[in-house]
């Protein structure tokens, strides 16, 4: 299973790209992604899914991770998040936690 | 900036010993019982008293086979405790149980079966039924699989509500039934998150706390089969009948085919208590889905069947709670399952509370016999965890024990007060000979309570076993042929009056009476001092067609018809003006009974009767007119005065009003004889009565009034 992230940081918004499968075995290069963009002063944390091809649920349990991680003032936001994806986020309730957004905020 | 003492401890025994079948492991920690998430693993730990050895059985998720099996060494046994803790594992993707081998010298009261997988009785989630109604493949060896779970929900500073109990108005309701039918609108139809989306509905309504009927992981397709008349399918729709106590049912959930319902059921908790409405839930401890010698083994009985189970002299299980077998509640170690189940529930889950489904049984000794201070109900009273939790009786079992009123209680758990559903059951349909015990039951059954409190007493006229309001109007006999039992199950004694035809009709008059009996039903309820509890759909008048036990019906039998919101608008509108009414007078819901007295000062007694003539109540036997007056404060802290008469004879009477002080008039605030919208107002905004010294009550009728200060003009 190949999974990969990028991070690029342009001012206080970091953006993680996600391409691949995101699931418990990859979960952790996830986290250790987050980890590193907690680094610094970040205003706006960017996860760009449109080349995310799968989502566990451990992979949403990243999300939750990120949310905890990044401190209460940071908006995250989920760039062509499916609509699976984006169903489930809202069926547990962790909508209020995310914005959802079609492209990477400029 | 403040130093902060820090530690890693993530090193201490995160490191293998040993390997088994390939996997590192090292000896386990005994305690908690269980599956938990470790640093670098997984550490599982399983009790039995008398297993010789036990073997841990992994499976990748949905495979037919076990990828691995891990016999336990015997050297990482403690006491009766097998431990073991597996690095690496895909946590997410696996699946896992255990096969338990017996001692060589077989006890006739042991089912160790170690052909068998058994579940953890300490998962937190299962697979297997993933999907409501998804036809089971019946040659899985390992049908319900245990699954390792997670503890990262984010409750965003949720606590549970602690609502007084004085306060709560409580409605029972089914899950899936709730929100199923198309009707409902929502878009996860029949799971909890469909649930919240009602979240508004009820809020209007009024309630405040709802009691969720079982949502423990079952099998909806236990004892499933086909009604030989009708074709349909019958499921376990309730799920009275508990496969993973830790569990919540994964196909009561949209993300359950994710593994995702403990945060599903997380959300919908959270969701609730943000709208200011507690969750009660309604659990089966009595027994399990293991039924009897022909059931099912699934955990308890291949893992310690002398242990987990009541077991007569012969080995067969003792059958106190009518469904095959009886959890052996007060052994020490099940009392401690038990309390650590509920335990987890309150703080992972956040719940406000449990209604306990037969309870009586957790009264009962290893033999059978009551106890006269059973140590698993005292536990629950005192433990620290479950201090803020409802503790609800169902007070009785199906062996015959029925303890409503001398429940072992230790002045904390509180009933469903069943004399209290009978006895205004049979008022309501115009018995003779009830008019005392009504009374008693209108302030709070103090015969039953008095030294536990008028909150110990839950109100019911209708809970989901029985007749519902409707059919309590509409149905003389239970009708309970599409369950497939030549209608010989559900209860016999209904208390119930068609009011002139059995079932629909269309004669106007029938359903006028119905109505207002119905309307009746809730005037007395909501009026009644305990913790009044409502039936789901019966705001609406739901009907269940006469059945009277629809456990097995999933189906338009047993969903919320949403139509009726609209079709049957006057009779929600009665019930939410009425539950409002009981929050805006807090002489209607007082902790303590009232006793004729006047704690308040305002020169009436707290309580006092009336009827044809005002202070002249006809306790008589053939009496079926009453009238309470209720005195002392409004939610303002006014003096205020509530009178209540309710006539059950098929004439009009009218009555004498008790005379209220200087400067105070009767306004009406529900009359039930009357034509909507007359038949009940807002609260504080009821007319004043043209006649101050009298009131006509009519045939089979209530009347509320209110006694208070003329609002300035």
């Amino acid at each position: 299973m190949s999974f990969t992230t990028t991070l690029t940081r342009s001012g206080n918004t970091v953006i993680i790209t996600l391409v691949g499968e995101l699931d418990a075995t990859t979960a952790v290069a996830f986290r250790q992604e987050v980890d590193r963009a907690a680094e610094g002063d970040v205003e706006t944390l960017v996860l760009d899914m449109k080349d995310l091809t799968y989502l566990s649920s451990a992979g949403l349990r990243g999300l939750v991770f990120a949310k905890q991680k990044m401190s209460d003032g940071v908006k995250i936001v989920l760039v062509k998040a499916s609509d699976e994806v984006e169903r489930t986020i809202r069926m547990v309730g962790f909508h209020h936690s995310v914005v959802f957004s079609d492209h990477v905020p400029g | 900036m403040t130093d902060v003492i820090r530690a890693d401890l993530d090193w201490v025994d995160s490191f293998p010993t040993q390997q088994v079948a390939g996997y590192d492991v090292r000896p386990g920690r005994t305690m908690p019982f269980g599956a938990t998430l470790v640093s670098g693993g997984v550490n599982f730990s399983i009790y039995s008293s008398a297993a010789k050895a036990v073997t841990l059985v992994l499976f990748k998720q949905g495979e037919p086979e076990p990828v691995a099996e891990l016999p336990i060494p015997d050297e990482f046994r403690i006491g009766s405790v097998w431990s073991m803790t597996v690095f690496n594992l895909d946590y997410e993707g696996i699946e896992y149980g255990y096969r338990v081998y017996g001692p060589s010298e077989v006890d006739f009261r042991d089912r160790f079966d170690h052909t068998q997988i058994l579940a953890d009785p300490y998962a937190r989630a299962f697979s297997g039924r993933n999907e409501w109604g998804q036809e089971p493949d019946r040659s899985n060896i390992y049908p319900y699989r245990s699954r390792l779970t997670f503890e990262d929900f984010d409750w965003e500073g949720d606590q549970p509500l602690r609502i007084p109990s004085v306060d709560l108005v409580i409605y029972e309701l089914h899950v899936r039934g709730f929100t199923r039918d198309p009707s409902s609108g929502v878009a996860q139809p029949g799971t909890y998150a469909g649930l919240i989306e009602k979240i508004p509905y009820l809020k209007e309504l009024g309630v405040n706390c709802v009691e969720l009927m079982p949502v423990f992981e079952f099998d909806e397709f236990e004892n499933s089969r086909i009604n030989a008349e009708t074709g349909e399918r019958l499921y376990n729709f309730w799920g009275y009948s508990t496969v993973g106590f830790f569990a919540p049912k994964a196909g009561y959930a949209a993300t359950g085919k994710f593994g995702m319902q403990r945060d599903e059921f997380k959300n919908l908790v959270k969701e609730f208590h943000k709208a200011g409405i507690e969750v009660v839930l309604d659990v089966v401890f009595n027994h399990t889905a293991e039924g009897n010698e022909y059931g099912p083994t699934i955990h308890f009985r291949g893992l310690d069947n002398r242990t987990y189970y009541m077991l007569t002299p012969e080995g067969f299980y003792y059958n106190f709670s009518g469904t095959g077998n009886t959890l052996n509640c007060n052994s020490p170690i099940v009392r401690e399952y038990v309390l650590s189940c509920l335990r987890f529930w309150a703080s992972e889950y956040h719940v406000d509370g449990f209604r306990f489904d037969l309870a009586a049984i957790l009264g009962r000794g290893p033999d059978g016999a009551p106890l006269e201070n059973p140590p698993l109900l005292e536990s629950m009273a005192f433990d620290p965890v479950l201090t803020d939790c409802l503790l609800i009786a169902e007070a009785w079992d199906a062996g015959g024990l029925y303890q409503v009123g001398s429940f072992p209680n230790y002045r904390r758990w509180s009933e469903w007060n069943g004399k209290y559903r009978d006895t205004v059951r049979k008022w309501i349909k115009g018995d003779e000979g009830v008019v005392g015990d009504l009374a008693t039951r209108l302030v709070g059954s103090p015969d039953l309570y008095w030294a536990r409190g008028a909150c110990s007493s839950i109100n019911f006229i209708t809970c989901h076993d029985g007749f519902n309001l409707a059919d309590m109007v509409s149905y003389n006999d239970k009708h309970n042929e599409a369950n497939g039992e030549h209608n010989n199950d559900g209860a016999n004694d209904n208390n119930s009056w068609n009011c002139g035809a059995e079932g629909p009709t269309d004669d106007p008059e029938i359903l006028r009476t119905r109505t207002r009996q119905m309307k009746n039903a809730m005037v007395l309820l909501l009026t009644s001092q305990g913790v009044p509890m409502i039936l789901a759909g019966d705001e609406v008048a739901r009907t269940q067609h006469g059945n009277n036990n629809a456990y097995c019906h999933d189906s338009e039998l047993t969903w919320m018809d949403w139509n009726l919101v609209d079709e049957n608008q006057e009779m929600l509108r009665f019930v939410s003006n009425m539950i409002a009414f009981r929050k805006a007078h807090p002489s209607l819901r007082e902790g303590h009974h009232p006793h004729g007295g006047d704690p308040v000062g305002c020169g009436y007694p707290d309580v006092s009767w009336h009827g044809i003539r005002a202070w002249q109540p006809d306790w008589s036997p053939q009496s079926r007119l009453i009238a309470m007056m209720r005195n002392g404060h409004n939610i303002e802290g006014d003096d205020n005065h509530v009178y209540v008469a309710s006539n059950t004879h098929w004439e009009d009477h009218r009555l004498e009003l008790p005379g209220l002080p200087d400067g105070m008039r009767w306004h009406l605030f529900a009359d039930t004889a009357a034509e909507a919208p007359a038949d009940v107002a807002v609260p504080g905004r009821e007319p004043v009565l043209a006649d101050q010294h009298g009131i006509s009550v009519g045939a089979r009728s209530s009347v509320v009034l209110v006694g208070r200060a003329v609002a300035p003009s």
